[in-house]
Parts: structure tokens; sequence; C-alpha cells
């Protein structure tokens, strides 16, 4: 029986738990496999409706990926979930030999991506899953935004394609984003709020956060930003991109994940290939992540709506300044802000405000 | 290509046309005696050799000490159809140590999945015989390998995939290891699921040829005695000479039959068959020179002769 949509916050995880159990009352196919983890992925619920088709591998990550090979080599269509980090980290050469490199159909079920699993601290908080995948030939990479659309992620991986797809999805209970179970992933970006401005390109748990930090532009600087959702990060589609950031100039990317081979990385290869404007990321630097509740270290590494507004400022100090034309942002950005930030206004010239800017960039 | 690298290797005689028909599937054709089975092992370590000179590049020792395993399989104990590979009651053979693919393509060849010209490419840019086996290029390889320790594993998916199908009783899988295999960890994984989930019909067969990349076994990393860890992990485990042909297709039947997944600890000697190579260390992923391989391959000739004239004379009589 297809779920419905969810109107309170609730984790992705759950939605693959619910989707595979949909799955697997239409096709005989599917098959599902977990190691130790399945109340945490809740790969669990196939495993209490179809326990003859769900097989919990222990806590053997890189056997448990090797068998969903063997599995799909029988021509079952395996879900494979554990954590992020075991899932693209301990097993990462028994994904890309006999999954990835096979072309065989495996969708991995990554739960607890990101550090907003919290008090398991650095071992666990996997940072740089989306790299890895990305990096990794013939491996789709989806990240879906709230449970209603990691519900469709789920129930579309079945049909969508042959080629294999790490779904990236969340511990914590997560804000609703999409009011329905959407139609479909589309191609991968859905432009959630329109603006001229600037363009919050966002990912995964950091969706709702980069609508909540446009709706602060707004307010306290009258800044139209534009909000766009990338749930397939691999491949991602380039066309809506472009055309945001052709219209606004400059963006910011919101990812919780190292801004080195994540989101900022594939929005940037689109832009500057084909449009280069400033683009400025907010994610994880070179450091691990640490121990709190999730809130609190998706706060401790800036990864907020807070954070993202910050950001998106100082991307519009650099924009006129690379795009030699003061388009309402520019003149946005100079406006002295009403937030309690504005104590501490920056007074210092605009080109060196920009290259400060640019520094802390860099350091990411 | 191919031909031009045959040229360029003069020295290398052509291999002798081999004459019984191969068997296809079960009930077809009588069963190879242990007798044509040695002749077969003898012909499919001619072609390695051959392949490698020629490729410039591969393991051949590696190869050659799972030959008569591989000729067991391949003539006489699995159940296949190289017309139709993707016959789906068909035994699985899974080369877990994916690096003696030569002698998996030489056996996929010689039965019929691809002609016999195309082993002569392996290795070389556009032949679709890679370095380590490719399910998606070459007929007859379930599975890609060719990174140690994954492919036991591989095989417990499949056999699960088969009980689902209903052919746990009809399909049985056998995975060839090596003893690097044995060192990696995931192996015992492997071993630890395939006894937790109750699987009947596989078979590990370990060729513990005891020499490695850096040296012997006992050196490097002791994987001491293979068959009591595999008993210790709920299989059926036995120890036998990996070059008795009649030992090896015995275990190798008798496996079939079990209720549980079972191993084969096949003592073998690397390199095997070429006596310059046999049991010497420094030989491992290295191919053979022009020399080795015209030594080699007139021993082995040799061989193949006398097996071929004690055959014809047993028919005789």
């Amino acid at each position: 029986m297809p779920a419905e949509a969810k109107t309170e916050p609730i984790a992705t995880r759950h939605a693959y738990g619910d989707a595979l159990v949909e799955l697997g009352e239409a096709h005989d196919e599917v098959v599902a496999l977990d190691a130790d983890l399945a109340v945490s992925t809740q790969s669990m619920k196939f495993g209490e409706r179809f326990p003859e088709r769900f097989f919990n591998c222990g806590a053997a990550e890189a056997n448990m990926m090797s068998m969903a090979c063997g599995l799909a080599a029988t021509g079952k269509v395996p879900y494979a979930s554990t954590f992020a980090i075991f899932a693209s980290g301990r097993a990462y050469d028994q994904v890309r030999l006999g999954i990835a490199h096979n072309e065989l159909k495996v969708r991995i079920g990554a739960s607890h991506g990101g550090v907003s699993l919290g008090e398991d601290g650095a071992s666990h908080q996997m940072i740089e899953d989306i790299a890895l995948m990305r990096a990794m030939p013939r491996m789709q990479v989806v990240v879906p935004a709230d449970y209603n659309q990691a519900y469709r992620a789920v129930i579309d991986s079945y049909e969508s394609n042959d080629a294999p797809m790490y779904i990236r999805l969340g511990r914590p209970s997560t804000p609703i984003v999409y009011d329905e179970i959407p139609e479909s992933l589309g191609g991968g970006v859905d432009v959630l709020r329109e603006g001229k401005d600037i363009s919050l390109i966002a990912t995964g748990h950091m969706v709702w956060r980069a609508m909540d930090a446009a709706e602060t532009l707004e307010r306290e600087d009258g800044v139209e930003a534009e909000v766009l959702n990338v749930s397939i990060v691999k491949p991602i589609q380039s066309e809506p991109v472009l055309e945001s950031i052709s219209k606004t100039g400059v963006a910011v990317t919101a990812e919780e994940h190292r801004v080195t081979g994540g989101l900022a990385d594939a929005v940037r290869h689109v832009a500057a290939e084909q449009h280069p404007v400033p683009i400025f990321a907010v994610g994880m630097g070179d450091e691990f992540g640490i121990s709190g509740t999730g809130e609190a270290c998706m706060e401790h590494f800036g990864l907020t709506a807070r954070g993202i507004a910050d950001r998106a400022r100082e991307a519009l100090v650099l924009k006129p300044i690379v795009s030699g034309s003061g388009g309402r942002g520019d003149r946005a950005a100079r406006r002295p802000r009403r937030d309690r930030e504005a104590g501490q206004a920056d007074r210092r010239p605009l080109a060196r405000r920009s290259a400060a800017a640019a520094d802390r960039q860099r350091r990411l | 290509m191919t031909s031009a690298n045959l040229a360029r290797v003069t020295h290398l005689r052509p291999v002798p046309d081999p004459s019984p028909p191969s068997r296809h599937s079960e009930g077809e054709a009588q069963q190879p005696t242990i007798a044509e089975l040695e002749r077969w092992a003898t012909v499919l370590r001619i072609d390695c050799t051959t392949m490698l000179a020629v490729a410039k590049s591969g393991h051949l020792d590696s190869s050659l000490s799972a030959a008569d395993i591989v000729a067991a399989l391949y003539y006489r104990v699995l159940r296949h159809d190289p017309h139709n590979p993707e016959w789906p009651e068909r035994d699985r053979f899974v080369l877990c140590k994916g690096h003696a693919a030569p002698i998996q393509y030489a056996a996929l060849a010689h039965t019929g999945y691809f002609p016999r010209e195309d082993l002569m490419g392996v290795r070389q840019i556009g032949a679709h015989l890679q370095g380590h086996p490719d399910m998606n290029r070459t007929p007859g390889v379930e599975v890609s390998t060719g990174s140690l320790g994954q492919g036991l594993s591989m095989c417990v998916g499949i056999c699960l995939g088969l009980r689902l199908d209903g052919l746990a009783e009809t399909a049985h899988v056998f995975g060839v290891l090596s003893d690097g295999d044995i060192q990696e960890g995931q192996t015992w994984e492997a071993a630890t699921a395939g006894a937790h989930f109750g699987v009947s019909n596989l078979t590990a067969i370990v060729d513990y040829n005891h020499l490695q990349t850096d040296g012997t076994t006992e050196e490097v990393m002791d994987t001491g005695d293979v068959r009591a860890k595999f008993e210790s992990f709920g299989w059926d485990a036995v120890e036998i000479d990996g070059h008795d042909m009649g030992a090896v297709v015995d275990a190798l039947e008798r496996s079939r039959a079990l209720d549980r997944p079972a191993a084969i600890v096949c003592q073998t000697t690397k390199g095997k068959g070429v006596s310059a190579m046999e049991g010497r260390f420094g030989f491992h992923g290295k191919p053979p020179s022009p020399e080795l391989a015209a030594e080699a391959l007139e021993e082995l000739e040799q061989r193949l002769e006398l097996q071929t004239k004690s055959l014809q004379a047993s028919e005789d009589g």
C-alpha cells in the first residue's frame, strides 16, 4: 500500500523502510540486505514482511556488498543498507568492483549520512561519501531532501534504470519540503523557490535550511534568492543549474558533506565549463565531525540556515566585482543589515572584504 | 593485432588441435575419463603459456597451479552449456582468484564459449579477454573478480539468489580461491555467512600453492591449516592433492551432494607442469620470457603427445 505524504518532520531513512516494503510487495525480485543496522536503516520493515528475501549479514559490510553483487548476478534487485560510513567507506572496493564495475542493478541505502547523526561522533559521521561515490564510474548518487522525496526516490529506483545507485539518507527527523510525495525526481534538480539575486543550491538536509535562508535574506536584506534542490547529485542535471546561475550571476551551494568532491564541486564543474560565476560553498572543510546532538553538530560546522545566509551575503559582495554589473543583490549586500550582526558590520573597503571572503572560501 | 603478435613470437609453435568434443550438458556424451581430463589440463596449460607469452603480461604460474581443478570442472563436473551461457539452471563457476583468468579463458574457449583465436588477444586493447575476468565482456564469466577476498561472498550471494529461484538443488556454485583469498578477511566473513544462511550448493576450492608475490605464504603471512579453519566455520572440509585428477574429481562430485557448504583445500604447486617454474619464487604476475615460454611449451607438448598416445593405445586396446 503506497505511503501517504508526511507533513510532520520525519527522517528520510523511514522513507527507505516504507518504500522498500511497497517495492517488495510489487516485485518478487527485490531482496534486501543489511549489516546489523536494520532497525537504524529501517530495512527491518522489509525483513519482517519478507523474511525469506531479507539477509542480515551481521557486522560484515564488505561481505554484504559482494553478496549483493552475487544476488544481482542471478537477476535479483538487491537493496543493501547500512550506515553511509560503512557503505561507501569500509566497503568501497566491494561496491566498486562487484557493483559499479559490473554495472549491476544494486541500490545502496546509505543511512546516517553527514554529521547530523550526532553523538556517535567522527568515527560514524560520513562526510566524504558523495565524493567517493561521485568519483566511482557508473555510480549514481541520490540525496533526497525529505521523507516525501526520499520515498519517491526509493520507489523510482526500481524502474528508473539499471545502473547502480547510492541513496544517501539521514538519521534525524527533518522538516518536510515537499507537501506531497512527488510524481518523480525528474532530472534531479527542482527549483523550489524563484528569485533573481542569488542561487542557493542545496542537497539533502540542507534544502529546508536553504529555504529558511532564502526567507531570511528576503526579510533582512531584501535579496530574492532562488532555491534549487539537487536530489540527484550524479549525474547532475546541468540545464536548471545553468539557467539559474545565468539569471542570478552568483550562487551558494549547501551540503552536509565535505565541499571537496561533493555538491559544491559538481555545481562548480557545470558552471566553470559553461557559465562561470562566483560559487561559494557551505559544507564541511578539511576536518572531521564531532560528538554532540545532531543539531548541535550542524550548528558547530555552520550547516544552518544562518550559515547559508551569511555565505550568501559574502557571495553577493563578490558578485558585482566579478560580473562587472551592479544588480539589486549588490545593493542589497551593501545595505546595513538589520539583524543582530548589524553591530559588527564590516566597514572595510569592498575589495578587501571580497578578498577576505575568497580566502575563507579557499580554506574549505 | 592477434596474428601480428603471433608472427612476432616465431619460436612459438601452434597449439595442437584437441580431438575429443567438449561435454555441453548433463546426459550428453560420456564422461571424460581421468586420463582424458589430465590430457585436457595439459592442453589448457599450453594455451595459457602461449597466451601470456604473446601478451607479455599476466599470471602464468597461478594459472598453471589451477589447471587440473579447472579442467576437472569444465570437462566433467560443471553442468553448463557453452552455447547458452545464460541457461538459468547451469552450475556457476567463479574464479575468485581472478588473476588466474588465462586458465579460465582457455577452458571457456576450448569448451565453445568463444573462438580459440580470441585467446591470443588477452590483456590487449580491444580484446574481450581482460586481465581479470569481466562478466560484461566475456561469455561464461559469472561475476567480475580480481580483487582478492570478494569472490566467496559473491558465491554466497549467487547461492541465495538460486535458492530464491528454487534452483538450489539443481545449480551448484564452484568458487576457486587462492591462498591470497584466504589471507583476506572478507573470505571469512563469507565463510561465516555461507554457514549461517545454510547454503548447500556451494563448493570453495582453494588452490593452495603456497607462493605469493612477496614470497612463500609461510614467510609472508602463514595461512595455517586452511581445512581446519573452514571446518571450524561449519563447512564440510577436505584436503587433497590438487594435481591428482582422480582425487579432484571425487572431491568435487562428493561436494555436490552435501547439505552444507564445502571446502576442498587443494595442495598445489605453483607453475605446475613447467619444471622451470614449479614451486619457484619470483614468477608471480610475470609473463614467461620467450626462452622460458619455448622451454615450457616443449615440455608441455611432449607431455601432451605422451598423453595422447597413451589414450589412443588404451582405445585401441
